[in-house]
């Protein structure tokens, strides 16, 4: 019988909570890594016992940690799986992990400056991965995105870090400039139908995609809106929230853009956008995710652009049937008064049993679950501490 | 020995309770003291200097016989309290507000 793993990332630690197929009674295990802010925890399609954690601090910077066997026993990948995470005269061997940007003459790009709040040119410096997408094929292939925007990829389990460097040494890297949380790069989706092919978003430069493995990479943010730059149609400066794909129909993305933007939709894999915002009720929120059977079915959680917290106080995420534009509320098993916490990008995922289930994490520690689509929804915890990420594997 | 007090996350990711020492060979500066604790505690680097710069990342503060010694030079000579084992060379998180 399936059953579900839910990761969770918090500002606390991480949490992971698991079920059998029915997602009825949940085993909560964790805190792991407590105290340390846990931005993202993503297992490996090809290996569900790989799982990869980033591991930060304001204080201490960065950290990797890897667990080989679905979350029971963890290290710094510095430490081969299986060994001791001492040597024989008792010293701890791992390693912290190193993201140091490229800038070599053969393989990297001028470490140049990009736009800061002001305006003014600001230095580019790593402070944190804000979130790990292992290969969907290769356990020991993983990519980072991170803040200062870049995109890092590991081909040894996370030991070693190596910038792919064409997306920053993109013509309008300067133009770059950090949304209110700085300027991530939050969003990796690998297309499952074309290997050379992925997507990448940038708060707030906009979403670019590569067609050759990320040596070269173009922007792809026509047709996107937002009333606050000064050129109505720029290459670069969309905050763009988060995007989802899904592997039916890989040339079809979904948007969630910044507060001016909204819900969009491409059908070209990027090179142009429409507007599906329709009758949603706000036109900011961070997570976008697409049922794991329906390919045109898609759920958002609309937020007050200015508080960043539900409308009126009502929890609701909103469903379309219909790839956009119509959106119906989904309020069953939600807080419908007095509620005010936020959903992260990170934050929401869907898992690929008969019926798909979705989950989403909030600011205030709950992270709930619909077995059923979407129809009703039920919390497996409600305490935690301020949910960064969440994400599932359906494991068989 | 040099003695180090690590704040409670960073002797948590070194596997490790209460204070450290480690060896120093020559000199003893902070230079040549993170050198060593890294050197013993891999897990450490880019935790309490930035990989890139090598610089004291931005909200740790170093202190030493109940002297503020965040600021000073990287290879100036640490206090004889420090180099001799009598004093803890102190690494701690900075905490803005109350």
């Amino acid at each position: 019988m399936s059953s579900v793993r839910v990761l969770v990332g918090t500002k606390k630690g991480a949490f992971a909570l698991s079920s059998d197929g029915k997602r009825d009674k949940w085993d909560v295990s964790g805190p792991f890594f407590s105290g340390w802010e846990i931005y993202h925890m993503k297992g490996s399609p090809a290996d569900p016992n790989r799982i990869y954690v980033s591991q930060t601090s304001p204080w201490f910077g960065q950290v990797i940690q890897r667990s080989d066997d679905g979350g029971k026993n963890w290290h710094q990948p510095g430490t081969p799986a299986g060994e001791p995470t001492a040597s024989p005269d008792g010293m701890p061997k791992g390693e912290s992990n190193k993201f140091v940007y490229d800038t070599s003459d053969k393989t990297g790009k001028p470490l140049t400056t990009h736009q800061w709040y002001d305006g003014t040119q600001h230095p580019w410096e790593f402070k944190r991965v804000w979130h790990i997408e292992p290969s969907l094929h290769d356990p020991d292939t993983v990519y980072a995105g991170v803040e200062d925007a870049a995109l890092f990829r590991s081909t040894d389990g996370g030991k070693n870090w190596n910038e792919l460097s064409g997306l920053r040494g993109h013509g309008t890297g300067p133009k770059w400039q950090p949304g209110a949380g700085g300027m991530g790069l939050h969003t990796i989706v690998l297309d499952k139908t074309n290997a050379q092919r992925m997507f990448i978003a940038i708060s707030a430069a906009g979403a670019f995609r590569t067609d050759d493995g990320g040596k070269n990479w173009k922007a792809i943010n026509r047709g996107l809106k937002s009333p606050y730059l000064p050129e109505p149609a720029p290459e670069v400066g969309f905050c763009v929230h988060r995007i989802a794909q899904h592997s039916a129909r890989p040339n079809t993305l979904f948007m969630q853009l910044h507060q001016g933007g909204g819900a969009f939709r491409s059908d070209d894999a990027g090179d142009t956008w429409q507007d599906v915002m329709g009758n949603l009720p706000t036109d900011f929120g961070f997570p976008i995710d697409i049922h794991a059977h329906e390919p045109n079915t898609v759920y958002v959680i609309p937020m007050d652009p200015n508080m960043r917290v539900p409308p009126e106080g009502k929890l609701r995420v909103y469903r379309s049937k219909s790839g956009g534009n119509e959106w119906e509320p989904l309020t069953k098993g939600l807080p419908q008064e007095n509620c005010y916490v936020n959903v992260l990008r990170d934050a929401m995922a869907v898992d690929s049993l008969d019926k798909c289930g979705i989950y989403f994490g909030t600011t205030g520690g709950q992270v709930y679950l619909s077995p059923d689509g979407g129809d009703s929804w039920k919390p497996i915890v409600r305490d935690l501490p301020y949910v960064l990420s969440v994400e599932v594997q359906t494991l068989s | 020995m040099i003695r180090v007090e690590l704040p409670t996350h960073l002797r948590r990711l070194a596997g490790v309770e209460g204070e450290v020492t480690v060896e120093v060979a020559g000199p003893v500066t902070q230079r040549s003291l993170l050198d060593a604790l890294e050197a013993r505690y891999p897990m450490l680097r880019g935790t309490i200097r930035d990989h890139g710069s090598v610089k004291r990342r931005p909200m740790l503060r170093f202190y030493a016989c109940e002297e503020d010694l965040s600021h000073e030079a990287p290879d100036a000579p640490l206090p004889p309290a420090v180099a001799s084992g009598a004093e803890p060379f102190f690494i701690i998180g900075a905490i803005a507000g109350g």
